[in-house]
């Protein structure tokens, strides 16, 4: 019954994990038979300037987009958390930029963020605020990268937020009110609290995706203007399918497999909280 | 009561949320009115309206560039890995949660642990394994390692658990066999779980955009999304054109949420995806 499952997940689920880490220790070009090299992979990353850079950018991205897009969603939800006329309009704005691929969306922003035509710095100017050359510039690339992702992802948060929300129950909130407590407190001090576990996942989950960011990447800078916006997974792409060194890549993902395990395992136990727990039960 | 004399005049909320759903909804406003003007009118400051809707737009990219082989490959693609899943997901997924064989739970630890590796990392020793079964550029490449997700075996395997053992008792003493069992009494009750696992596999492969740029390569297998990407490579500043092929792209998967928005939206909010 599971034979079909086991043999499809076996060849394109175990073999490749396997098949990776001793990649990592080839020299391949993807066509000619591999050769085994040992650790130089790795000695040679340790040493490569733009591998180097490319963890930097890969970080700044995921400090600016995850808490952007964390206290954004919340907010968000927040405010989509009530019955009133027109939510589901509402919720449908919020909502459809998740279905929109990436890759759209980076043809999209592309030209949202055009520096000559694009109406965004239109409307900068138009408010006098400075406009700026987005994409086309080396210190703002990465910034609106990161804008056009928190578009793309803020809501998906809320969604999950929101889920989180409506399992709070009513009268948790309603006997505060009677307490004398505002609304506005109710949500920040009781609802938000409860949330800690649906914020743990999805801190985890934004950072998973952002350490892997490749799509609108490729679709936007190609990783310029002058390499400052080429992330980790760009990197490995490009090491893998430009110069065919696929052994080099292989250690690239090697090391962003690792990095994302002791991230996701520091972040779940940072999320426990023995206080919280004491109250559940 | 207070619901009832606060439904007669509009909540303060609207002024808050109006502006919001606007404000997400601008990007693709702004492709639709792009998508309809000239190129002189798109480069103009400050921007404005067309002074006439250009419908012609979506004629020429349509022409330019093969939309429709594209979208019906991504059909195809993600179709099959639909029904697929759905076939293959409830049988192993209900073999782990009833049938006790020989090392079930090595295989069960074995596929959890795929599901914590990123794609990047099984990319190219997959793309190795493709190449092995001779077939790079074509579509079952971009099918054969979506037949089956460890996520959609997870999930309908506590669905299964939930369900009580009595049931599949009652009906196996009336002599059902266990296929029996699953077709006619388990998979009737397990709705919302399978509509889960058919729209996540479905957003995740139509909008897949790595692995088709890794494997295919000639313009007749591409799926939509790649096919975008060289679109926008080839037609660079030409924006009415690019904004009328994205949206053309986009309105397959904007349609179905729109029609299907609570399927949608459960099946997400049961994980993470993008």
């Amino acid at each position: 019954m599971i034979s079909p499952s086991v043999l499809l997940l076996a060849v394109f689920g175990m073999v490749p994990v396997v098949w990776a880490f001793v990649l990592s220790f080839q020299r391949n070009d993807l066509q000619t038979p591999a050769r085994w090299v040992g650790l130089h992979n790795y000695q040679e990353l340790i040493h490569d300037p733009i591998f180097r850079d490319s963890i930097r950018h890969t970080i700044v991205y995921t400090v600016f987009f995850v808490p952007i897009t964390l206290v954004l969603s919340l907010v968000v939800a927040g405010a989509l958390n009530r019955r009133i006329r027109f939510i589901t309009l509402y919720r449908l704005a919020v909502f459809v930029p998740v279905v929109t691929s990436t890759v759209a969306t980076g043809v999209i922003f592309t030209w949202l963020l055009d520096p000559q035509y694009g109406i965004v710095n239109a409307t900068l100017h138009r408010v006098g605020l400075p406009t700026s050359g987005f994409f086309s510039s080396p210190h703002d690339a990465l910034f609106a990268i990161v804008a056009m992702t928190v578009w793309g992802w803020v809501g998906f948060g809320a969604l999950i937020f929101l889920a989180g929300l409506q399992s709070v129950p009513r009268e948790l909130i309603e006997a505060a009110q009677i307490d004398g407590c505002s609304k506005t407190t109710a949500f920040w001090r009781i609802q938000v609290p409860l949330l800690r576990p649906v914020s743990a996942f999805l801190v985890v989950w934004l950072t998973i995706n952002a350490l892997q960011l490749f799509d609108e990447v490729y679709v936007t800078t190609k990783g310029g203007p002058l390499d400052s916006t080429t992330v980790v997974v760009y990197y490995l792409y490009q090491q893998a399918f430009a110069y065919f060194h696929a052994g080099y890549a292989a250690a690239i993902a090697v090391v962003l497999f690792v990095a994302i395990a002791v991230v996701t395992v520091v972040q779940l136990r940072l999320a426990r909280d023995p206080a919280a727990k004491a109250v559940d039960r | 009561m207070t619901t009832l004399a606060r439904s007669r005049r509009p909540s303060p909320w609207h002024l808050v949320l109006a502006p919001l759903a606007a404000l997400m909804l601008v990007p693709l406003v702004w492709m639709l009115i792009t998508s309809l003007s000239t190129e002189a009118e798109t480069r103009r400051f400050p921007p404005g309206l067309p002074a006439t809707l250009r419908w012609g737009n979506f004629r020429q990219a349509w022409d330019q560039a093969p939309f429709g082989h594209w979208l019906l490959n991504s059909a195809v693609v993600s179709g099959t890995c639909v029904i697929s899943n759905l076939f293959l997901c409830s049988l192993a997924g209900y073999a782990f949660a009833r049938i006790t064989f020989a090392g079930r739970q090595l295989a069960f630890f074995a596929m959890l642990a795929t599901l914590m590796v990123p794609f990047q990392v099984v990319m190219i020793p997959t793309l190795l394994i493709v190449k092995h079964l001779g077939l790079v550029d074509t579509l079952p490449a971009l099918i054969v390692p979506n037949l089956v997700t460890p996520f959609g075996i997870y999930l309908l395997r506590q669905f299964f658990l939930s369900l009580p053992v009595e049931l599949e008792d009652a009906a196996m003493i009336d002599g059902a066999g266990r296929v029996r069992v699953l077709t006619r009494i388990l998979l009737p009750l397990m709705g919302p779980p399978l509509t889960t696992v058919a729209v996540l596999t479905f957003l995740s492969v139509w909008n897949d955009f790595l692995w088709p740029l890794v494997v295919t390569s000639t313009p007749t297998t591409m799926t939509v999304q790649l096919g975008l990407a060289t679109f926008q490579s080839a037609h660079f500043t030409n924006w009415p054109l690019l904004m009328a092929g994205t949206l053309m792209s986009q309105l397959p998967v904007l349609f179905l949420f729109v029609i299907g928005q609570r399927y949608f939206v459960s099946s997400i909010a049961t994980t993470g995806l993008k």
